[in-house]
């Protein structure tokens, strides 16, 4: 009886001993949920959320402090994504107009007076120049943010659009043809099924 | 080469659809050359890779075969003028391209001497077969093929020598050259084979000294039997001509018609039984795979010294008079070709580059023939119909059963029409190779082929953002990290003028005491001294102070009138 009792205990102090050093051992790094939901926003730094960047925002929705769908820049995807993520409801995005694709800014080199005020605003460094110098920005790094057209006293910054040439053009995703009756009686059959199994 | 011989390896490919070939319509005659046109528009970016860099202005006199666009990086070739005359213009112009957008391209107004440039061949033909290929080396010819602007002619465009280089670093033991031809109605490898034998097989000896391959096979479908029968006999003569121990081993291997068995991978499979691995290159299994087109291509570069500035098309479809095979010059306008060829402009449907399978429909006429243009494919009503609008997926897996990847296309149809991009890799999309089987046996016309495409894109797409944005967040945080130093430095500066300024008042404050105890203790010298300073400077600015008052005193030496003046306003200000 007491040989029993020792050896339960004996036994039950091994293996807690064993799942304590194991729980050590083999810590699983998780990522936080800020990095995660940090590695979905565009990083723009636009500030368009309200917040002062990717990250303030990431952690305010970490908080539950922010919806998900404050990210213009972002699109639908990044709201689907952050709501797959987070096992929320899909919000509408915020803003209503709608983005024409990537933008880039652009300095008319004969206005800018090198005030250096864009290069300050630049969330990722992406204006070079110095004082009473042209400046000018790298493309390859512009996120499109428009940080930088509001600082500027001669108005000398443009947003335009990135040129679509043929190295970054894709292929559209395949429509079915709206006028196919046939096709869309029977769309409308299969979802009537599938509406009615679902929910009896 | 006996029956046994030609039969060795066949490995079927799995899936695969029997095509109607059509290929009788315009392998009747022989290569014609079509007509010099009175301007050339050559793009420079006809490959995989960097487009080509112009290297001639506006208003430069060309010859034919001149350097008009260099290379670019190490995937990248080199573009040249197809004709004599002059640069007109370097502008964006409309290309061969799907996505109907214009690129880059130079403009030459041809003066119809078509004068060479000066283009030295490496080797002399009658030097080859007498010594062999012992005098080049393999670094000669590799650079020959890119001084060329040789890229992938069977139609993917990848620059050649760049192939080449990559597979001679990997110990290739085996060469591929592919005269499948496996697309309906194109026929230009064939005409090239059947018309210029000797060339072909000319140009695969120097690629193959090249990859230094034991052996090579040349796999050709089995419904070209003239092609087949030139490429044997000329085979057959060089290995009699040559000595024994120079004997090459090349081999002629007839494969059923079925396609895609034009397929790099597919032709791999038929030929050597070995299957190449899943998003892996030929070259992973020791095979390296190149086409007929491009040995020819590279015949013409060593022994003549001529870069690619002409290629063999196929001109056919029920709306041609003519249909035929020609060679045209790059840069030579699609629409002049079609009038040369004879077209009934009424009665057209389509025009489509490349074949019914792969090929797609031209955005317009009025653009070049590139490196790229095989065939150009006129078809009339009803010959190639539009299939019907899309029905709903009803999963028969005839799709599945058709792919000669062994893919499941219905899963992937699946997933990528709901934009699920990871569930889509999972079914391995990038081994698609495009061939369009799936679509073309799919009894509910889904436009399969296309979706891949799509899937694929946004694929690109969505790593190449988030590469980007992790781009960006590096630079972001950067920056952060940076502003916060300068900040800290900032803080740190203004708190050590702080703690020097206290500790001098400090300083101060213990000197005043110690110059009051100064004067009772007059052996405590420094305090003394400190107190001698102060006093000194104090001395120093009652003096500063008094000489500024005697600079103030402009009231001396006043007349007297003047001195009324002063004395009459000191009265006015009292009573006020």
């Amino acid at each position: 009886m007491l040989w029993g009792i020792l050896a339960l205990i004996a036994l039950a102090a091994f293996f807690g001993l064993l799942l304590g050093l194991a729980a050590i051992v083999f810590k699983v790094e998780s990522s936080p949920v800020v990095e995660q939901i940090d590695a979905l926003l565009p990083q723009t730094q636009c500030g368009q959320c309200s917040f002062a960047g990717c990250r303030p925002y990431a952690e305010a929705i970490a908080a539950g402090e922010a919806p998900i769908n404050l990210c213009p820049p972002g699109g639908e995807k990044t709201v689907q994504a952050l709501a797959d993520l987070l096992d929320v409801d899909v919000l509408p995005l915020e803003e209503d107009e709608v983005l024409e694709g990537p933008v880039v800014a652009v300095i008319i080199e004969d206005t800018c007076i090198g005030c250096t005020l864009c290069i300050q605003a630049c969330p990722v460094d992406a204006i070079v120049g110095a004082a009473k110098q042209m400046h000018t920005v790298i493309e390859s790094e512009c996120t499109g943010c428009e940080l930088c057209v509001a600082p500027c006293p001669v108005d000398c910054i443009e947003m335009i659009p990135v040129k679509k040439t043929i190295s970054n053009w894709r292929w559209p995703e395949p429509q079915y043809d709206v006028n196919n009756e046939q096709a869309a009686n029977i769309f409308t059959t299969i979802e009537k099924v599938l509406a009615e199994s679902t929910h009896p | 080469m006996s029956v046994s011989q030609q039969l060795q390896g066949i490995w079927p490919f799995p899936g695969g659809i029997k095509l109607d070939g059509k290929k009788s319509l315009s392998c009747q005659t022989v290569i014609n050359h079509a007509e010099l046109p009175r301007e050339l528009e050559i793009p420079l970016s006809q490959h995989i890779g960097h487009p080509a860099e112009a290297v001639v202005k506006v208003g430069d006199s060309v010859k034919k075969g001149q350097l008009i666009g260099h290379a670019k990086g190490f995937v990248s070739a080199p573009v040249h003028a197809s004709s004599s005359g002059i640069v007109t213009a370097i502008e964006e112009r409309l290309v061969p391209h799907p996505s109907g957008l214009p690129a880059l391209c130079v403009i030459i107004d041809t003066d119809g001497y078509d004068h060479w440039y000066d283009c030295t061949a490496l080797i002399a033909k009658n030097d080859a077969e007498h010594n062999g290929l012992n005098a080049l080396s393999a670094e000669q010819i590799t650079g020959k093929v890119a001084e060329a602007g040789i890229v992938g002619l069977g139609g993917a465009l990848y620059p050649s020598a760049a192939k080449l280089q990559t597979a001679r670093k990997k110990d290739s033991d085996t060469l591929i050259i592919n005269a499948a031809e496996c697309e309906p109605y194109i026929t230009c490898d064939d005409a090239l084979m059947r018309n210029r034998p000797e060339e072909i097989i000319l140009g695969i000896l120097l690629i193959k000294k090249v990859v230094g391959a034991e052996r090579c096979l040349i796999g050709i479908e089995d419904n070209k039997p003239e092609a087949w029968q030139a490429l044997l006999d000329t085979i057959q003569g060089y290995q009699r001509a040559s000595h024994e121990h120079d004997k090459q081993s090349i081999e002629i291997i007839q494969v059923p018609t079925r396609y895609p068995a034009g397929g790099e991978k597919q032709l791999i499979q038929v030929l050597t039984g070995r299957e190449v691995p899943s998003q892996g290159l030929p070259m992973d299994i020791g095979i390296i795979c190149h086409n007929i087109t491009t040995a020819a291509a590279v015949y013409q570069a060593v022994y003549r010294g001529e870069p690619l500035v002409s290629r063999i098309v196929t001109i056919t479809g029920g709306a041609i008079k003519k249909p035929q095979n020609m060679e045209v010059a790059i840069g030579t306008s699609i629409r002049e070709v079609l009038d040369q060829a004879g077209w009934h402009k009424e009665r057209v449907d389509k025009i489509i580059m490349g074949g019914p399978m792969m090929g797609f429909a031209l955005p317009s006429i009025d653009v070049p023939v590139t490196k790229a243009t095989n065939c150009i494919l006129v078809s009339e009503p009803g010959e190639l119909p539009t299939p019907p609008p899309a029905m709903p997926c009803i999963r028969c897996a005839r799709c599945a059963d058709s792919c000669p990847m062994s893919l499941l296309p219905q899963q992937m149809y699946w997933y990528a029409k709901a934009r699920e991009l990871e569930k889509v890799q999972d079914y391995n999309i990038f081994d698609c190779i495009e061939c369009g089987c799936c679509s073309y046996s799919c009894p509910s016309n889904i436009p399969l082929v296309q979706y891949f495409r799509y899937a694929k894109n946004e694929i690109w797409d969505d790593e190449r953002e988030r590469n980007k944005a992790n781009l960006a967040r590096e630079r972001h945080e950067f920056r952060q990290e940076r502003l916060e130093k300068a900040k800290k430095a900032k803080q740190e500066a203004a708190r050590l003028r702080k703690e020097k300024l206290a500790k001098k008042k400090a300083e101060d404050k213990k000197n005043a005491a110690a110059a009051k105890d100064g004067g009772s203790k007059s052996d405590n010298k420094p305090a003394s001294s400190h107190a001698d300073l102060i006093a000194e400077a104090i001395a120093r600015s009652k003096a500063k102070k008094a000489q500024q008052q005697a600079l103030k005193k402009n009231t001396e030496n006043l007349t007297e009138a003047q001195q009324k003046q002063v004395n009459e306003a000191n009265e006015r200000r009292k009573k006020s």
